[in-house]
């Protein structure tokens, strides 16, 4: 293997890891502040995908060319309206059921999950077709030998990591951060503090939603497609990473994020080596299989929370 | 007593024309049903077929002519085998359906012979293309009007290496329609001297192709062939260009529809190539009065590559229901002695196995946004060439 074809592979495995991360991070943040899981999340993610396909079929009847004011008010448009939805689902679905066993709040996410799925499938015009995505970014490409780099996957994988740093210093650098991970904490003891614990939540899931809404924007833009059932195996994907990295913490979701997608083509290109005859659609049962041996190995996540419960 | 009888005798010539002049005023309804991919990514060509088949419903009932008025009901099998037999089941059992206009994918065709079979239920198929769904048993229900991938890919083979390509990728869906379309390609492509770097088996909605393809590139291929279905063919069209793949796009009838094109934008289809069973019908008689009536009707959608066999499936049945009644028994063997029957996809003629022997096959390439028959494409006549040519 040639030095530029180990470049192409790693360089898919990092925008693949990227949108995984992204997907992990809103699952971590949930979980983090309200010890949730949200499992209509990556539907939330295609949602936000149709909502800027949307924007950008509209604008276009409207008649604005420029791609990048498009993918301007696409991107303002999908986030917004995802953030708004996330924190919908967390004022009306999840923090009602706080006090409830936390399966309520499993099923419940997963059924809004089907919801949201089906409702795209059924409302929008020929749901359940693939669209197509439109292409907004340049495509313009550089070759080393046998690596491909294209501009629109580096904004891209640009963008990602953009996202992900804001998240990050939002959450460490400001005064509403300290107020997230203050009820991430101790949600009793932040309330005493004058900390207004249900504005936090809807912030935090606000702020997840947004980030799917992100990760479901570059999902379209890489392979200018969508489809309805896009959001379902990412849900999957992105949850697990975050388990494997540790729930509840921002870095092992990203940690857990890449390391999928790096499974997923370590399997594709050694499985059907090691066994010949093997097709490459067994990546995903690689891939899944060694996260279980990761989850028996360290049960609490690669990056475990520090903390310990004590009864 | 003389008195009654003549009334009943009254009564009786009375009830009998009313009767005859119901029969003459208001024909006998017989049901159809039609059954293919209404949802779901292959769903262009369904609804494609399900209106073809609805024109030749129409068509046949505005003729004076017609004994019976035709009704067609429609079943969505989204591709999906199980989907498939919920759907067969429910129109075998109404026993009002007389025969059916059946199945573009191929999973879904070869899931419900045996309910057709155990039902009694005639069935044309329309576009599945696997063999075994004829050839897998002998069910006298069950007949094709299009080939199978067999003829397909021994000219796909044929017609490739004749233009002195050499090497392939192979990649396919691991339904039983990818894996078929990749063991008889495999075959006729090594009888026809081509050699195979590598076969790649994906599942059928894998959305990432790039570790596939960036391993197909390594290996340096003059055409990556693909056996499945329009929406992985866009995917996968459209991802060997973000790895910068330059190789020509071999694909099967399962990508020829509008809906490919439309999904990758004019530039990125250009040169891909496809085969189906069948005349080319734009070039036909029977297929310009095809696309002539099928535009009168104001559908939204185009009929799509199976379209005219569609309707050429259901005008085979309306002419056996003309011919021996609406009676499932008597159409089955009706539609057995098919032979020689002329239509707008060529002659029809169904073997022991209610199989059509089409010996023809037709050569596709996109040029400028549209599928052209191969000789009439500017690729056929020299002018443009296919990558690597």
């Amino acid at each position: 293997m040639t030095l530029g074809l180990l470049s192409q592979y790693v360089f898919n495995g990092l925008m693949l890891g990227m949108i995984y991360a992204m997907v992990a991070v809103g699952f971590t943040l949930f979980f983090g502040v309200l010890d949730v899981i949200k499992f209509s999340h990556g539907d939330v993610l295609m949602v936000g995908a149709f909502t800027g396909l949307a924007t950008y079929l509209g604008l276009q009847a409207l008649g604005v060319d420029s791609a990048l004011v498009q993918l301007l008010v696409m991107t303002l448009v999908a986030t917004l309206s995802m953030a708004l939805l996330g924190a919908l689902i967390a004022k009306y679905l999840v923090l009602p059921l706080r006090l409830a066993p936390p399966l309520n709040t499993l099923l419940i996410t997963l059924m809004l999950g089907t919801v949201l799925r089906e409702a795209v499938r059924l409302f929008y015009p020929q749901g359940s077709n693939p669209k197509p995505f439109p292409r907004l970014l340049p495509a313009d490409s550089l070759s080393f030998g046998s690596f491909t780099l294209r501009a629109d996957s580096m904004i891209l994988l640009l963008a990602g990591l953009a996202a992900i740093v804001a998240v990050h210093l939002v959450i460490n650098r400001t005064k509403l951060g300290l107020a997230i991970r203050a009820v991430a904490q101790d949600a009793e003891t932040a309330r005493i503090m004058g900390i207004n614990f249900e504005f936090i939540v809807l912030l935090t899931f606000a702020i997840g939603s947004g980030m799917a809404a992100l990760g479901g924007l570059m999902n379209g833009l890489y392979y200018n497609e969508i489809n309805f059932g896009v959001g379902l195996l990412l849900g999957v994907i992105g949850f697990s990473a975050a388990v494997v990295g540790g729930l509840g913490n921002i870095y092992g979701a990203i940690l857990g994020g890449f390391l999928f997608s790096a499974l997923q083509s370590l399997g594709a290109v050694t499985l059907p080596a090691l066994f010949p005859g093997t097709s490459t659609a067994y990546k995903d049962v690689f891939a899944f299989a060694v996260v279980i041996i990761f989850m028996a190995w360290r049960p609490t996540g690669l990056i475990a929370e520090k903390k310990s419960e004590r009864v | 007593m003389i008195n009654f009888k003549r009334k009943t005798i009254v009564s009786l010539i009375g009830l009998g024309l009313a009767f005859a002049a119901g029969a003459a005023g208001a024909k006998q309804t017989v049901k159809l049903v039609f059954i293919g991919p209404l949802t779901g990514g292959v769903s262009a060509n369904g609804i494609g077929g399900r209106n073809s088949a609805d024109l030749a419903v129409r068509l046949r009932n505005q003729d004076p002519k017609a004994k019976y008025s035709y009704e067609l009901v429609s079943y969505d099998d989204e591709c999906k085998p199980n989907i498939a037999v919920q759907v067969a089941t429910k129109a075998a059992a109404d026993n009002s359906i007389i025969a059916g206009v059946t199945h573009y994918c191929s999973v879904t065709a070869v899931a419900t012979v045996d309910t057709y079979h155990k039902f009694g239920l005639p069935v044309v198929v329309w576009g599945a293309v696997l063999p075994s769904i004829t050839y897998g048993n002998k069910y006298a229900e069950v007949h094709r009007v299009n080939g199978t991938m067999i003829n397909q890919n021994d000219v796909a083979a044929k017609f490739m290496t004749g233009m002195k390509y050499k090497k392939w990728v192979v990649i396919h869906d691991t339904t039983d329609y990818g894996k078929g379309h990749n063991q008889y390609f495999s075959e006729h492509l090594k009888k026809d001297g081509g050699q195979i770097l590598a076969t790649f088996g994906v599942t059928a909605d894998q959305q990432d192709f790039t570790t596939e393809l960036t391993k197909a590139k390594e290996l340096k291929p003059e055409v990556i062939y693909f056996g499945g279905l329009t929406p992985l063919g866009v995917r996968i069209r459209s991802q060997m260009e973000k790895l910068g793949i330059n190789a020509v796009f071999e694909g099967t009838s399962g990508i020829k529809s509008d809906a490919f094109i439309e999904g990758l934008g004019n530039k990125l289809a250009e040169g891909s190539l496809s085969f189906i069973e069948g005349a080319p019908w734009e070039k036909l008689p029977g297929g310009l009065f095809f696309t002539g009536k099928y535009s009168l009707q104001k559908y939204n959608e185009a009929p799509e590559a199976y379209g005219p066999f569609a309707y050429a499936a259901a005008n085979l049945i309306i002419d056996a229901i003309e011919k021996v009644g609406p009676n499932r028994k008597k159409v089955t063997a009706e539609l057995g002695k098919t032979k020689d029957r002329d239509s707008i996809v060529g002659k029809i003629t169904f073997d022991d196995h209610g199989q059509n022997i089409v010996p023809l096959i037709t050569k596709y390439v996109v040029q400028d946004g549209k599928w052209l028959v191969w000789e009439e494409s500017e690729y056929g006549s020299g002018k443009r060439k296919l990558k690597g040519q």
